[in-house]
């Protein structure tokens, strides 16, 4: 088969398994089975933090420029998209249903309002984006921060998207919006990242000087990187805006870009799947520790009956939903101390680790270092390098 | 005139409380190139120890010097420890990692300090007792200046000059300004790094929570995540003022804090909304850094390959 039928066979699988997987989200469920609505709901939150993570992971984890003010331009994104479909979404929804059906009227003025979105995230990008990127470390980390919150000062003073009380948006973004958008950034990300501007990208994390005196024009580089990345940030900020049905500029403050930080460095920064396995984690783990108390006591009254648990631990075991955050930090530096170079380090995960793993025990011989092929292994991070050149 | 010498006090007053908490930032970065973030969190948790300091020792009942005194020295001896603690369990171990990861550790700590006192103690703000009678004083024309600033004013200026007599004159302070040339050179020259490391975290972890007792007698409200936005603005006075540079911290607060209660007082005046309080940190370090990208009173160093 070509290879454009092979791509648009998968695209095609794809599309009709996300409508399945939504159609199953949804309220109504599928064939009269659905996922409660918590977790519908986690499901989505955890796509959008998808989109947030790979994104990030493109300026922070393959150029190497620390942003902190990925929230920024998320809420940029949310809240001009949010502009145009309250004051404009309605009557343009009315006048294009009469041409082209409801349905599809509704999709179409969603999806111009994500473009709107994307594009005005771009556009604050450039302009943080071009007087910052001179600065190196953490002075680009604390500008960026600085921008974020600045942004969200601003916003907090328009009357006209709500100011401090919030924003009613209407609710257009579902399973099937949110997921379609996180293939496409991962899509997007892998194109760039696999691209000769990807190889620039890469080379300037290595070593910027370096790759200058090499002729890549760092600054147009990083400042292209730096684009992309707001705009991807600002389309989750539309489809968060868009799902959620509210805004308020407290859920743009930086500790949401520390949120972001975490997921791709949890993940493995430099590492896509990385960064979507850490954009998972982070939605999922909060949760999973509300409950951790009561499945703990249930599993101790399998084992030695309910009546023989102590008070003081029955006590401590329901108060334990308070103390998920602080679980949630310390699991946070636990894991930094055990394996700082996050779950995947700058690898990729692929299918041929599980036919290497399959392979493995009948005895088949190694190719290359540790069993792996030399082509496999990658290019060794400047991270690790650094790392070595600082322990002497 | 009045009024303007009035904002000048107060913002002086708040600019001199970030001063405090910026040098805390200012000599972590200086010797380990590590953002602090959790320094914010011992401004916090100096504040709360004095708070229960005063109730468990009894000077709560009324304001005496003795109290202030002992719930100062108490709060500063138990952050120090605090962050010697921190530094020592956290920081120590991924010292040799990259930057992103001790930045990971250090939101990581963050966190679960903010988050462990939400959960022990709750997130209401709780009075802090007053142990100063307070009384204001009238200086010319209208304005006023109160017991407690002239008190933050006191304390701050007498702790900067005995940082500055620690840093230069002791053999402890040429350690610290050894290392913070460079590491590994001092660890051959025969300096307990580690325990300069550490020395640091307590001198700046102190300075953090004399400012936290401080504030709290100045705007007796306290609350668990109190230390979040003043961390972050003092964070940013360091930068301003060249971070690693301690004349430099001094100015980056004293700059912000007077910022800041201008926006209040006269933005207005010029359409500036008084929400813009905590943007004009912001505002002013893009400002400084776009034009000197080492901060005011930073040094430049040449890169090489």
């Amino acid at each position: 088969m070509p290879t454009l039928v092979k791509r648009l066979f998968a695209a095609l699988v794809i599309v009709l398994l996300l409508v399945v997987i939504n159609q199953y989200m949804s309220r109504e469920g599928l064939f009269g089975f659905g996922v409660p609505p918590y977790y519908a709901r986690l499901i989505v939150l955890a796509g959008i933090n998808i989109i947030l993570a790979v994104s990030l992971n493109l300026i922070t984890g393959f150029t190497g420029q620390f942003s902190i003010g990925h929230a920024g331009f998320m809420a940029v994104g949310a809240y001009s998209s949010a502009y145009l479909t309250v004051y404009y979404g309605q009557p343009w929804e009315q006048s294009l249903a009469g041409i082209v059906g409801a349905t599809l009227a509704h999709a179409l003025i969603f999806l111009l309002a994500i473009v709107v979105g994307s594009i005005v995230a771009a556009l604050a990008g450039l302009i943080v984006g071009i007087p910052s990127l001179r600065l190196r470390g953490d002075y680009l980390a604390i500008v960026t921060l600085g921008f974020a919150e600045i942004i969200r000062i601003v916003i907090l003073n328009i009357d006209s998207v709500g100011g401090a009380t919030g924003f009613t948006v209407p609710s257009y973004a579902n399973f099937l919006w949110v997921y379609a958008f996180a293939i496409i950034t991962i899509v997007i990300v892998y194109n760039i990242v696999h691209s000769d501007i990807g190889r620039a990208l890469v080379s300037i994390r290595e070593d910027e000087l370096a790759a200058e005196a090499m002729g890549i024009n760092t600054t147009r580089y990083k400042v292209l990187a730096f684009v992309i990345s707001s705009a991807l940030a600002g389309m989750a900020g539309v489809l968060a805006g868009h799902y959620l049905s509210f805004l308020s500029t407290n859920d743009f403050q930086f500790i949401r870009s520390f949120e972001i930080i975490i997921m791709i460095v949890l993940g493995g920064m430099g590492s896509l799947t990385g960064a979507v396995l850490g954009a998972i984690v982070i939605t999922f783990l909060p949760e999973l520790l509300r409950t951790l108390g009561p499945k703990l006591e249930s599993l101790l009254s399998a084992i030695i009956g309910a009546d023989n648990i102590p008070a003081s631990v029955h006590t401590f075991l329901l108060q334990l939903a308070n103390y998920r955050l602080v679980i949630f930090a310390a699991l946070l530096i636990l894991i930094m101390l055990t394996r700082p170079q996050g779950i995947m380090g700058t690898r990729e995960f692929s299918l041929s680790w599980l036919k290497r793993a399959r392979r493995r025990p009948e005895g088949d011989k190694p190719v290359g270092e540790q069993g792996v092929s030399i082509a496999e292994q990658g290019p060794r991070s400047a991270i690790d390098r650094k790392k070595e050149i600082e322990n002497g | 005139m009045d009024t303007f010498v009035q904002q000048l006090i107060n913002g002086l007053t708040i600019g001199a409380i970030y001063a405090l908490i910026a040098l805390g930032y200012t000599m972590v970065y200086g010797i380990l190139r590590l953002i602090n973030f959790a320094h914010g969190d011992i401004y916090m948790v100096g504040a709360f120890v004095g708070y229960f300091l005063a109730f468990q020792l009894g000077f709560a009942a009324g304001p005496s010097v003795v109290g202030l005194t002992v719930v100062l020295i108490g709060s500063m001896i138990a952050a120090a420890l605090v962050g010697m603690a921190i530094e020592r369990f956290a920081y120590r171990p991924i010292r040799k990692y990259a930057r992103m990861t001790t930045l990971i550790t250090a939101i990581g700590v963050s966190l679960l300090i903010e988050n462990l006192f939400v959960a022990k103690l709750g997130a209401a703000p709780r009075a802090f007792p007053q142990l100063l009678r307070e009384q204001s004083y009238t200086l010319f024309g209208n304005a006023a200046i109160s017991k407690s600033q002239i008190l933050i004013f006191a304390v701050s200026v007498l702790l900067m000059l005995l940082l500055q007599w620690v840093i230069f004159k002791t053999k402890v302070g040429t350690a610290m300004r050894a290392v913070s040339f460079n590491l590994n050179s001092a660890k051959l020259m025969g300096i307990n790094t580690d325990f300069i490391i550490s020395f640091t975290f307590a001198l700046g972890s102190a300075l953090a929570a004399a400012a936290g007792v401080l504030t709290a007698q100045y705007n007796p409200q306290i609350d668990p995540l109190m230390g979040i936005i003043t961390g972050l603005k003092a964070f940013v006075a360091a930068v301003l003022g060249g971070i690693g540079n301690i004349p430099g911290a001094v100015l980056g607060g004293l700059l912000i804090g007077i910022a800041e209660t201008f926006v209040v007082g006269y933005g207005q005046n010029v359409g500036v909304p008084t929400t813009f309080r905590d943007a004009v940190a912001f505002a002013i370090l893009i400002l400084v850094l776009l034009f000197r990208p080492t901060g005011l009173l930073g040094s430049t160093v040449q890169e090489k390959v």
